[in-house]
């Protein structure tokens, strides 16, 4: 068997551990970093990017459905938009490997070394690396950043397979199901789940809780609320699944106990499984690095550190947020750590986006979870009904608006929210508000391009100051 | 519409009058009954004080500062009903006619002005940009202990760069020079109102009235921080984590019996000593608010776990803004430990009328001889302490303080 050394090896090639090896590279560490699913990880391959095809091309077949049905601002269409499901996947997989190319070329360029097979620990720094070709290689390495991300949760009466779906399948069906039953009414369920409706697909949801995007407040998933109910998409909460039987014509049947304790039965083509995901801890050898766990996750510190020295944990695998830039930010930390930098990890926020229709946004503390934490809060609401750009895209009615959280003494801005259609690039301006500890008045006194979105944001400033332009001052005290 | 007048209402037990803290309603205001309008401070603690009914806000007497007697109207209300009748609503009350809020001249809206340098309650996250924590961890700063001079508080390159070039300590700047750097010349004035002045009254009267006698101590804490680590190591889940504090409260309960005028109240007015077997220790704490003495009351019945329960409960309430009136009156003695962040020695001010307060300085191992001649690293740290002169004799509190310390030196004592 062959034996390699490094200085660094990381383990995962997802938006955690790429980062980490490209950083890695260029601080001139002797880096490897070992992948077996695809450089770019959920993110590129099966997550993020892929979904975001999807929803664009399902919005693009809707606008067309629109005008086909009717006119739509002058513009129509004399047959409804034909669909191939084949292409439009494969739309979809020429982006991803096209991301997933240029990751490896920039690895390379860094000047660290990709090894594509499976690592396995015998301690905690030693792997056994089955590469794709089949070959051993064991690597011993200085410092070892574990990268391994996340995986889907089945329900244990409910596995995938036959037409019980995760995320991942639901990216690469080839057939545009009729019906489909989404089991959960998360972020992952409801960005799925509304793609396919705009497809034209039936869509029903099976929610456990009393409410969709349970991590938001309830003013913010209202627009959403609204659209599905405008689309004729059933969402049922305090809802739980139960198990899958088989149905008619290869259809699957799902058994629920509803809000009253009733059994349940809904058929459906396809039914997705999106109840969250879990830190992936099993198969590679954790069990031989003696390494500290924090619940179902690695546990580690401010800089990602877990209890052996020269050991890192970044990413999904370390614990909530999972989001893929938080596990950016990690990797390129620990690199510079490891290069004998200071660095730690201490966002103010990190800010969420949901890809729904419409978008949401959030970065730092709703009003509520800031009164929980003892302070006194004002809040601006814009509603972007009252925005010219936002008019302008046909979006005026979907419900949408920008809400900004600030202490009420000082006036520094604890959280920034919104909701309506393309909002998710608001995130960046919100990110470096609350990052950069801005007030009210730097908001508000930051001017804002004309026509763009942005305008939302003074406007919710201003409005939290009590004097907006562009709607009616709300009433002081 | 008739005109509801509120009175300054008789917020406790004996209060004739009560300072005006903050007014959350200006005239014009809709109220609503139940609705927090008033912060008033009484004796220690500050009392929300909530709306009687619902109206309009048609005028405001006294403003922040101002001591107004219980009783005084206050705040006069327009209400679209018939006034209560209970509040003594004076029966001419409705013939004027109250301005409706509406026509009120729109003013310059004083509250969008938020104050340009907050003090933010200590342990909370500094404020300051990704590239200035940057900088500051690479110096080994901690952004907590350097003074920000931008928009709330906000930590600049600039604060930075001061704190560093002044090795640590907050340099002033001068004036002139570059075109970037400019001479400061802002002045602030700040009315000093609710529990600061009531601060600044105490101690300006226990100094100027009683005459002190301060004396300091060495303890030897190596074998009471051997039992506190394994007590420690060893508490079960609801017992708290056991500071040096409680241990010091328990040698006190011990040795106050045989020096009880240091466990007393002294009226040097009407010269009457009044002396309590009781030990009710204040301690006092740090708040956002400034300095609150939270009291544990009979702390001669409490256990070792029940005084650090009942210190680490206060201690947050007061922290909190929460502790009653009662939580924060009748001690009989106090502490006050600084020792945590450092310091030798302190001259603490006594708790008038108390006549002993005890400071905890900061331990540290340092070399001494044991029985042997031999160089041996013990844990040490100094009690400073106060007494009123006028009552304690300086031979009284030196024994008071030589059996704590005897008490503390061998902790096994403290148990018996």
């Amino acid at each position: 068997m062959q034996t390699r050394s490094c200085q660094v090896l990381i383990v995962g090639g997802g938006p955690g551990g790429y980062p980490a090896a490209i950083r890695a590279g260029q601080l001139g560490l002797d880096t490897i970093i070992v992948d077996k699913h695809g450089l770019g990880g959920t993110c590129l391959n099966r997550g993020c990017i892929p979904s975001k095809a999807m929803i664009h091309a399902a919005t693009e077949y809707e606008h067309m459905s629109a005008a086909a049905k009717g006119d739509r601002f002058g513009i129509s269409l004399s047959e409804e938009p034909k669909l191939d499901m084949g292409k439009l996947i494969g739309w979809k997989d020429g982006i991803v490997s096209k991301l997933t190319g240029g990751v490896a070329q920039l690895i390379k360029a860094a000047g660290a070394e990709h090894i594509a097979g499976w690592a396995n620990f015998k301690n905690a720094k030693t792997c056994i690396v089955t590469t794709d070709a089949g070959e051993e290689i064991e690597i011993t390495a200085e410092n070892v950043v574990l990268a391994t991300g996340s995986v889907e949760v089945e329900l244990p009466f409910m596995p995938f397979g036959d037409n019980v779906i995760g995320s991942t399948q639901a990216l690469e069906l080839t057939e545009k199901p009729e019906k489909l039953v989404v089991v959960g009414a998360g972020y992952i369920g409801l960005e799925l789940g509304i793609a396919y409706r705009k497809l034209g697909t039936e869509v029903t949801f099976i929610e456990a809780l009393d409410r969709i995007l349970p991590l938001y407040d309830k003013e913010i998933t209202r627009p959403i609320t609204m659209w599905l109910k405008k689309h004729k998409v059933d969402v049922n909460l305090s809802c739980k699944a139960k198990g899958v039987t088989q149905g008619k014509d290869g259809k699957s049947v799902l058994e629920y106990e509803d809000a009253k304790g009733a059994t349940q039965t809904i058929e459906a083509d396809k039914i997705l499984v999106a109840v969250g995901r879990k830190a992936c801890l099993d198969g590679w050898g954790l069990e031989n690095m003696g390494l500290d766990l924090d619940g179902k996750f690695i546990k580690v510190d401010a800089q990602c550190r877990t209890g052996m020295r020269g050991v890192y944990a970044i990413g999904d695998v370390v614990g909530e947020p999972l989001l893929a830039h938080k596990a950016t930010a990690q990797g390129e930390m620990v690199a510079e750590i490891i290069a004998g930098h200071r660095r730690v990890h201490d966002p103010v926020a990190i800010a969420a986006v949901c890809f729904t229709e419409p978008e949401v946004v959030g970065v730092g503390l709703t009003p509520d979870e800031a009164k929980a934490k003892g302070e006194e809060v004002i809040t601006g609401k814009f509603p972007l009904a009252a925005s010219g750009r936002y008019l302008s895209m046909d979006a005026g009615t979907d419900g949408g608006f920008v809400r900004v959280t600030a202490r009420k003494d000082d006036h520094v801005i604890l959280g920034i929210h919104a909701v309506g259609t393309h909002v998710s690039e608001l995130s960046g301006e919100f990110a470096l508000a609350v990052e950069m500890g801005a007030r009210l008045e730097d908001i508000a006194g930051t001017i804002h391009v004309h026509p763009t979105l942005t305008e939302g944001f003074a406007e919710s400033a201003l409005t939290a100051l009590g004097h907006p332009i562009h709607i009616t001052a709300p009433k002081a005290g | 519409m008739s005109e509801y007048r509120y009175k300054m209402p008789d917020v406790g037990e004996g209060i004739v009058e009560a300072e005006i803290v903050e007014w959350h309603v200006k005239e014009g205001d809709t109220v609503t009954e139940d609705q927090h309008v008033l912060d008033v401070m009484t004796d220690k603690a500050t009392v929300e004080i909530p709306c009687a009914v619902n109206g309009t806000v048609t005028k405001l007497v006294g403003a922040p500062g101002d001591v107004i007697a219980v009783g005084t109207e206050i705040m006069f209300i327009a209400t679209s009903g018939a006034a209560p009748v209970e509040e003594e609503a004076p029966a001419e009350a409705p013939k004027e006619e109250p301005k409706p809020a509406a026509k009120k001249p729109v003013e310059p809206e004083v509250s969008a002005e938020a104050p340009s340098v907050a003090a933010r309650p200590t342990g909370e996250r500094p404020l300051a940009s990704p590239a200035v924590r940057k900088r500051a961890l690479d110096a080994a700063i901690d952004l907590g202990v350097v003074p920000g001079t931008g928009p709330a508080g906000r930590i600049t390159h600039d604060d930075l760069d001061d704190f560093i070039k002044s090795g640590g300590r907050l340099a002033a700047r001068s004036g002139g020079g570059s075109a970037i750097r400019s001479a400061r010349t802002a002045v602030t004035e700040e009315k000093v109102i609710g529990l600061r002045r009531r601060i600044s009254d105490n101690m300006s009267r226990a100094q100027r009235t009683i005459p002190d006698i301060a004396y300091v101590e060495e303890i030897d804490v190596t074998a009471l921080e051997e039992l506190r680590a394994h007590l420690n190591a060893h508490r079960s889940e609801d017992q708290p984590k056991l500071t040096f504090i409680p241990f010091l409260v328990l040698a006190l309960t011990k040795a106050l019996p045989d020096t009880p005028q240091a466990n007393a109240h002294f009226d040097g007015e009407a010269m009457v000593l009044t002396k309590y077997e009781a030990v009710h220790c204040g301690i006092a704490a740090a708040t956002p608010n400034g300095l609150m003495v939270p009291v544990i009351k009979h702390a001669e019945s409490l256990d070792i776990w029940q005084i650090a329960s009942e210190l680490s409960r206060l201690g947050q309430a007061a922290k909190d803004g929460k502790a009653s009136k009662d939580e924060l009156s009748g001690s009989t003695i106090t502490i006050t430990s600084l020792g945590a962040i450092g310091g030798l020695v302190t001259t603490p001010i006594l708790n008038a009328p108390e006549t002993a307060i005890i400071g905890v300085n900061k331990m540290q191992t340092l070399p001494r001889f044991d029985a042997d001649g031999q160089v041996v690293p013990r844990k040490l740290m100094n009690l400073s302490s106060c007494f009123d002169h006028r009552i304690v004799d300086g031979y009284d509190a030196a024994m008071l303080i030589q059996r704590v310390k005897s008490l503390l030196e061998n902790p096994a004592t403290l148990f018996m």
